[in-house]
C-alpha cells in the first residue's frame, strides 16, 4: 500500500510562532532529527515513525570492512584513536556484509574486483548507503588511463556520497559521514525502496 | 582421522588479508593441506603508466605502490633516475630524504604490527601504533603537506626545506617513541597467548628463505645478515651508524622481533641525522643541458628542467625499503618517457614464501603468519 502524499506547495511557508511542543523543539534547533512537513518532502502521515527510524539508522551505522587499497589506510586511520569515528557509532566494522548497512568503496576499483564489490553490495541488508572514498573509486583518478582500472565504482553500484581526495584526509572523511548522516535524516518511508522518495 | 577434503576461498574481501588477496585454501578438517595464492586484484597497471608520463610525473605513482611507506619507493625511484641521468645531489638533500626513509620505516613498523596484533584479536596494539603513527604523520604533514601520498621527492633533490619548528618537533617525537618501544614490548612480548600464537610458527630456514627471494625483516628473522643499506651502501648511510638486526629463529616471533629492532634503530638513526644536518641547497642545481628558468624563487621546480630527457640506456637500482628490498629497473630511449619500468617489489617476492610457511598448519596460523610477513597490497599488484 502506498502512503498518502500531500501537496507540499499548499501548506504555507509562512513561519509560524511556535505553538506545541514539538514546534517549539523544532524551533530550538537543537534537536536535527524533528523535520518541518516541507523538508519531509510531501509524507506527512508518517513522519514521526520516519523520525525514529532516521535517528536509530543514522546513529549506529555499520560499515562493511572493505578496503581496497590506499584509502584502506586511511579508514584504518579514521577507525582509530586519534579521529575516532566511535563518535559517530560507526566504530564496529563488519567482517560480514550481512550485517553491515554501509560500504565504503576504500581504494582502487579494478576491472578484476569489480563483480566482488558488485555483489558485497549486493548481499548487504536493504536500508544500506555507500560512500566512495577517493579519486580511484570516485572517477578513476589517477589509474584513469590504466587498462584494468574501473573508471568510477557508480557504474557498478548507487553511491550516495563522494568524497574527493588521494586519499582523502580523516577530516574530509568525517565530512563526508556527516554529510551521509543528513542525507538519511530526510529520506522518507521508502526512500530506499523507491516510493515516495 | 580422514575427513573429506575442503576447498575454502579467504577473500579477496576478509579482514585478515590486508586488502584484496585470495588464499584458495585445500583442508583436511583443520590443517592446510595446500595454499594457493590469487593475485591481481589490486593490479592497477602502473608499469605500463609509467609509458605514458613522463620521469617526473611518475614520481606520484611511486608513492602508491606501498601506500603505508611511501616515502622509500619515492626515493628507490628518484635515485634510479639519478643514476640514469647522472645527477649529483647535494648533501643536505641527501640528509633529509634519509630522515625521512627513516622516520616512514617506523611508521611501516607499526602499522605492521598493529595490524598482526589485530588479526590476532589483540586491538589494544593497533590503538597504541596508530597513535604515534598519526604524531609522526603530523611531522610529514608539516614537511609535505599529505599524510600518506607524499610526493615529497625530487629528481635531483626533495621538494622543500625542513620547515620552522620541524627539528624540535621530531625530538619529541624520538623521545616519546623511545617510551612507547617499551611499552610495546611491555604489553605483547612476554604475553602468553601471543607467544603460543607465534613462537615456532611459520619457520623458514636461512636456506629456503633465500631462495624465495625473501628480503628485509623477513630475511632476517631468519637468521641472514643481509641489509641494503650495509651491503650496497647507498645515499649517505655509508657514514650512519647503525646495526642489522638479525635475529636466527626464523619463526613468526623472529620477525616481529627484527621489526621492534629495527623501529630503535631507525630513532637512533634519527638522532645522528638532527645532530650532523648539514646547510645547503636541497636540489641539484647543475644543468642537464638545458638553462633552468632565472630570477625565479630557488626551488625544485625552478632547477629542473621542463623537459628532462636522460640518455639512453638502462639502470637497476635497489634500496632497503621498511619492507625489503625495492628495486626499479628503468629503459631509457632518450625520450621524454621512459622506454620501461620494472618494479621488484619486497612484498611480492615474500608473499611467495606464504604456501610453504602454512602447510600443515591451521587457518589461523596462516593469518599470523601472513601478518608477519608483512605485505601490502598495491605493492604486489602494482
Amino acid at each position: 500500500m502506498d502512503p498518502v502524499t500531500i501537496d507540499t506547495t499548499k501548506i504555507s511557508t509562512i513561519k509560524k510562532k511556535p505553538q506545541t511542543a514539538l514546534e517549539k523543539l523544532e524551533d530550538t534547533g537543537l534537536i536535527h532529527t524533528v523535520l518541518s512537513a516541507k523538508d519531509r518532502k510531501g509524507l506527512i502521515l508518517l513522519t514521526t515513525v520516519d523520525q525514529i527510524f532516521n535517528w536509530a539508522r543514522l546513529s549506529s551505522l555499520w560499515p562493511v570492512t572493505s578496503g581496497l587499497a590506499c584509502c584502506a589506510i586511511e579508514m584504518m586511520g579514521v577507525a582509530m584513536a586519534h579521529h575516532d569515528i566511535a563518535r559517530f557509532g560507526m566504530e564496529i566494522f563488519r567482517a560480514s556484509p550481512r550485517q553491515a548497512d554501509l560500504m565504503f568503496v576504500a581504494g582502487t576499483v579494478t576491472k578484476r574486483m569489480a563483480p566482488r564489490v558488485k555483489q558485497l553490495y549486493e548481499m548487504m541488508p536493504e536500508p544500506k548507503w555507500v560512500i566512495s572514498v577517493g579519486s580511484c573509486s570516485n572517477t578513476g583518478g589517477p589509474y584513469h588511463e590504466s587498462y584494468s582500472v574501473l573508471k568510477g565504482v557508480d557504474l557498478i553500484i548507487p553511491v550516495d556520497v563522494y568524497i574527493p581526495g588521494c586519499p582523502p584526509r580523516p577530516e574530509a572523511w568525517l565530512y563526508g559521514v556527516i554529510q551521509l548522516r543528513e542525507k538519511i535524516k530526510n529520506e522518507g518511508y521508502g526512500a530506499k525502496w523507491g516510493i515516495n522518495k | 582421522m580422514e575427513t573429506e577434503e575442503l576447498l575454502i576461498n579467504m577473500g579477496p574481501v576478509h579482514p585478515s588479508t590486508h586488502g584484496v588477496l585470495r588464499f584458495k585454501l585445500r583442508m583436511d578438517g583443520e590443517i592446510i593441506k595446500e595454499c594457493t595464492i590469487v593475485l591481481g586484484y589490486l593490479h592497477r597497471g602502473t608499469e605500463k603508466l609509467a609509458e605514458m608520463k613522463t620521469y617526473l610525473q611518475f614520481i606520484p605513482y611511486t608513492d602508491r605502490l606501498d601506500y603505508v611507506s611511501a616515502m622509500p619507493s619515492n626515493y628507490a625511484y628518484v635515485k634510479a633516475v639519478e643514476e640514469l641521468a647522472d645527477i649529483e645531489v647535494p648533501l643536505r638533500a641527501e640528509y633529509i630524504r634519509v630522515l625521512v626513509m627513516e622516520l616512514n620505516r617506523i611508521v611501516n613498523h607499526l602499522v605492521a604490527i598493529g595490524s598482526l596484533l589485530m588479526d590476532l584479536g589483540a586491538s589494544t596494539m593497533m590503538m597504541w601504533g596508530f597513535r604515534e603513527r598519526e604524531k609522526a604523520l603530523q611531522l610529514f604533514e608539516m614537511l609535505c603537506g599529505a599524510r600518506m601520498t607524499f610526493s615529497y621527492m625530487r629528481i635531483g633533490g626533495v621538494r622543500e626545506d625542513l620547515p620552522d619548528g620541524f627539528i624540535p618537533k621530531l625530538k619529541e617525537f624520538i623521545e616519546d617513541m623511545e617510551k612507547r618501544i617499551a611499552d610495546y614490548e611491555q604489553l605483547i612480548n612476554n604475553n602468553e597467548i601471543f607467544l603460543m600464537r607465534m613462537k615456532g610458527i611459520a619457520t623458514i630456514s636461512a636456506e629456503e628463505a633465500i631462495n624465495y627471494g625473501m628480503t628485509g625483516p623477513t630475511l632476517r628473522g631468519s637468521g641472514v645478515n643481509y641489509d641494503i643499506r650495509r651491503l650496497e651502501p647507498y645515499s649517505i648511510y655509508p657514514d650512519l651508524d647503525f646495526k642489522v638486526c638479525v635475529r636466527s629463529e626464523g619463526d613468526s616471533y623472529a620477525r616481529y622481533i627484527v621489526r621492534i629492532d629495527e623501529m630503535r634503530e631507525s630513532l637512533h638513526i634519527l638522532r645522528q641525522l638532527i645532530d650532523n644536518m648539514p646547510e645547503s641547497s636541497i636540489i641539484a642545481t647543475q644543468k642537464y643541458g638545458i638553462i633552468p628558468m632565472t630570477g625565479a624563487p630557488y626551488t625544485a621546480q625552478t632547477y629542473f628542467p621542463r623537459i628532462f630527457t636522460p640518455p639512453a640506456g638502462e639502470v637497476y637500482s635497489r634500496i632497503e625499503a621498511p619492507k625489503g628490498e625495492l628495486g626499479f629497473y628503468i629503459v631509457s630511449d632518450g625520450t621524454t618517457k621512459p622506454y620501461r619500468i620494472k618494479i621488484r617489489s619486497p612484498s611480492f617476492c615474500n608473499l611467495a614464501a606464504i604456501p610453504q610457511l602454512v602447510r600443515g598448519l591451521k587457518i589461523p596460523d596462516l593469518i599470523a603468519a601472513f601478518g608477519s610477513i608483512d605485505v601490502v597490497l598495491g605493492d604486489v599488484d602494482r
